[in-house]
């Protein structure tokens, strides 16, 4: 063997390469015919696609909650965040769309990711692990990718499914991890997109997808490469394999999907979140109950009121009763959490802009809700000014019909188009508007 | 020759790679290492850095050594069983009759751990006042049903591959060898 391969420092490098190669770093442990460059292209090409959807959708989710208001979650996060902007009102299905498919593809990309991995493990074992400083240095930023994807997928999966076992923030920790992630990834991309292109092409897909077990041969060895040296005889064609993951992932979405559709809410058999509580299309999933939050019927009987409040703090106070005597704005809006369930609802209430011109708030620009919950994060909400103005934005009275459940808000709540799920403020006190007359 | 090497060239050879990879690495660990500096001015940092470390090691060392060695195990012990019981290969190998509901009822619980292992359930309880479903259960029957299909189709497909090996026979009988054979 030359030397002429090794970098700098020459001694080190040879030394490294004179140690023997003891278990899975010995070439002959990997022996999967499938591994090889076409194979992980097709993973990573998949994954260049829809790993950078989820990641954006990610980053839209911060900027809806409002880091302008500071109501986003971690708060401080210097430069790591995307050019701040008012988040619209319209389409109303925005958030659902972007928070659903957060969620959904997230989950879907589980087997993806792992199937990646299994295809490149034998990189993690080369020997000698490095000949060149350039080696050492791009194995390090494989760490954090493979760290960061792996730490995103489990804390999205278990934050969606209540399981706080990682003990930490998890905005905090998503959000962060989010970012190593973008940096680790966008400089593989960079290094590994020819190799990629090259993979593709080395096989037709179309071909291998015609190719069965009997048919199925290794990709020549390459020293370093990702074939193996001594390939075992095939037990799945490559287009089994293929089928596998892709099975996998829509096995998961077959499960996943009813929480944010409707009609396919009886799918959703593995998911609790986006569930149907029975007794009609009011009883739908419910996050925070009134319990929890420590609304009590006292709080919200003949004697609730609700204040509005005015730019020169002119106040206006008003029963549920005179509520229900105002002009009732309907509309079919989706509400969806960013746990990625949602579900579109019937509601009525009073358009948020005519409570706004009650207190003398004839173009709000913003408004301040309060919750008579006295705890929780999310016991009060800013609303934007496309939020304030919006035709369909109101304080819902009703749903489906009939009066607000207790733990969808009764008395009244705030509903807001393509606003995330727990800025529509349940058991609203007060609403506190500001803008010109 | 006594042209000096150009930078790149003196990069490539002593460093291993084209200056550009360098800075697109210095990069990516400037911004990471930011992130994980604004992670630091929150709470648990240490305990961030743990999970995330831990997840390397546990797909690296752990979770991919366990379905490595369960994969190879299959093959192994029903080589030697055919070894033992001097049988020839079976008509239709029978691997990815496990392999696929396998995988495919372990990516469900992968995906959905939280919900299946009942773990999420106090949290959620807590906040909705509404308990998870069985869960568990519900996962064991999808697993059933995906082992069910699969053994469905394995004996169709030995069925059929039985038919075939005996059909050509029937029909050179029949046909007192006028037949082409195979």
């Amino acid at each position: 063997m030359s030397d002429d391969e090794l970098g700098f420092p020459k001694p080190l490098f040879r030394r490294l390469r004179t140690l023997p190669a003891v278990g899975p770093f010995r070439p002959a442990t990997w022996r999967s015919p499938l591994r090889g460059p076409w194979l992980t292209s097709v993973f990573a090409i998949v994954l260049l696609v829809g790993l950078p959807l989820v990641t954006i959708t990610g980053l839209l989710s911060y900027i809806a909650y409002g880091p302008q208001f500071h109501q986003a979650i971690p708060g401080h996060v210097g430069w790591l965040h995307l050019p701040y902007f008012a988040w619209p009102t319209r389409p109303v299905w925005l958030y659902r769309f972007t928070q659903g498919l957060h969620v959904a593809l997230g989950l879907a990309l589980v087997p993806v990711v792992l199937a990646k991995l299994w295809s490149v493990i034998p990189k993690l074992f080369t020997w000698p692990p490095a000949k060149t400083l350039a080696q050492v240095v791009e194995r390090l930023s494989l760490a954090l990718l493979v760290g960061s994807i792996l730490f995103e997928l489990a804390t999205g999966l278990l934050n969606i499914q209540y399981d706080y076992i990682f003990g930490f923030d998890f905005y905090t920790a998503h959000y962060y991890g989010a970012w190593v992630f973008i940096a680790a990834f966008l400089t593989h991309v960079a290094i590994k997109f020819p190799a990629m292109r090259r993979g593709l092409r080395a096989r037709s897909l179309r071909r291998e997808l015609r190719t069965g077990l009997a048919d199925t041969t290794a990709d020549a060895y390459e020293p370093d490469g990702l074939a193996p040296q001594a390939p075992a005889r095939a037990t799945i064609s490559r287009r089994g394999a293929l089928g596998l993951v892709a099975g996998s992932s829509l096995a998961i979405l077959a499960f996943e999907l009813g929480s944010t559709l409707n009609p396919l809410r009886f799918t959703a058999l593995l998911t609790s979140r986006g569930q149907s509580y029975g007794g009609g299309p009011g009883h739908f999933q419910v996050n925070r109950s009134a319990a929890t939050a420590r609304i009590t019927p006292a709080d919200t009987d003949d004697t609730w009121r609700l204040t509005l409040v005015g730019n020169r703090g002119e106040a206006v106070s008003l029963s549920r009763t005179q509520l229900l005597s105002m002009p009732q704005h309907r509309a079919s809006l989706p509400i969806a959490c960013v746990e990625g369930w949602s579900t579109e609802q019937h509601w009525q209430g009073i358009r948020l802009r005519e409570l706004a011109a009650l207190v003398g708030v004839g173009r709000p620009t913003y408004a301040h809700v309060r919750s008579l919950e006295k705890r929780g994060a999310f016991n009060q909400a800013t609303l934007n000014t496309d939020a304030c103005r919006d035709p369909d934005a109101m304080l819902a009275l009703k749903v489906a019909g009939d009066d607000l459940l207790p733990d969808h808000g009764y008395p009244a709540r705030i509903i807001v188009p393509a606003l995330p799920g727990v800025h529509n403020t349940k058991w609203v006190s007060s609403i506190a508007f500001h803008g010109a007359a | 020759m006594s042209r000096l090497p150009s930078p790149i060239a003196l990069t490539r050879r002593h460093y291993g790679a084209h200056p550009l990879q360098l800075l697109a690495l210095l990069a990516t660990f400037a911004l990471s290492g930011y992130a994980f500096y604004r992670a630091s001015m929150g709470p648990l940092p240490v305990r961030m850095l743990v999970w995330f470390v831990a997840a390397i090691v546990g797909h690296d060392l752990v979770l991919y050594p366990l379905y490595a060695l369960a994969d190879r195990s299959w093959h192994v012990v029903s080589r030697r069983r055919r070894v033992q019981r001097d049988r020839v290969r079976p008509a239709v190998p029978a691997v990815n009759h496990v392999r696929v509901p396998v995988v495919l009822s372990g990516m469900l619980l992968i995906a959905f751990w939280g919900t299946i292992s009942g773990q999420g359930d106090a949290a959620f309880f807590a906040a909705s006042d509404h308990h998870f479903a069985p869960y568990l259960g519900r996962w064991l029957a999808i697993t059933g049903v995906l082992f069910a299909i699969s053994a469905v189709l394995y004996a169709a497909r030995l069925g059929r591959a039985h038919g075939a090996k005996v059909a050509p026979r029937q029909a050179n009988q029949t046909s007192a060898g006028g037949g082409t054979t195979r």
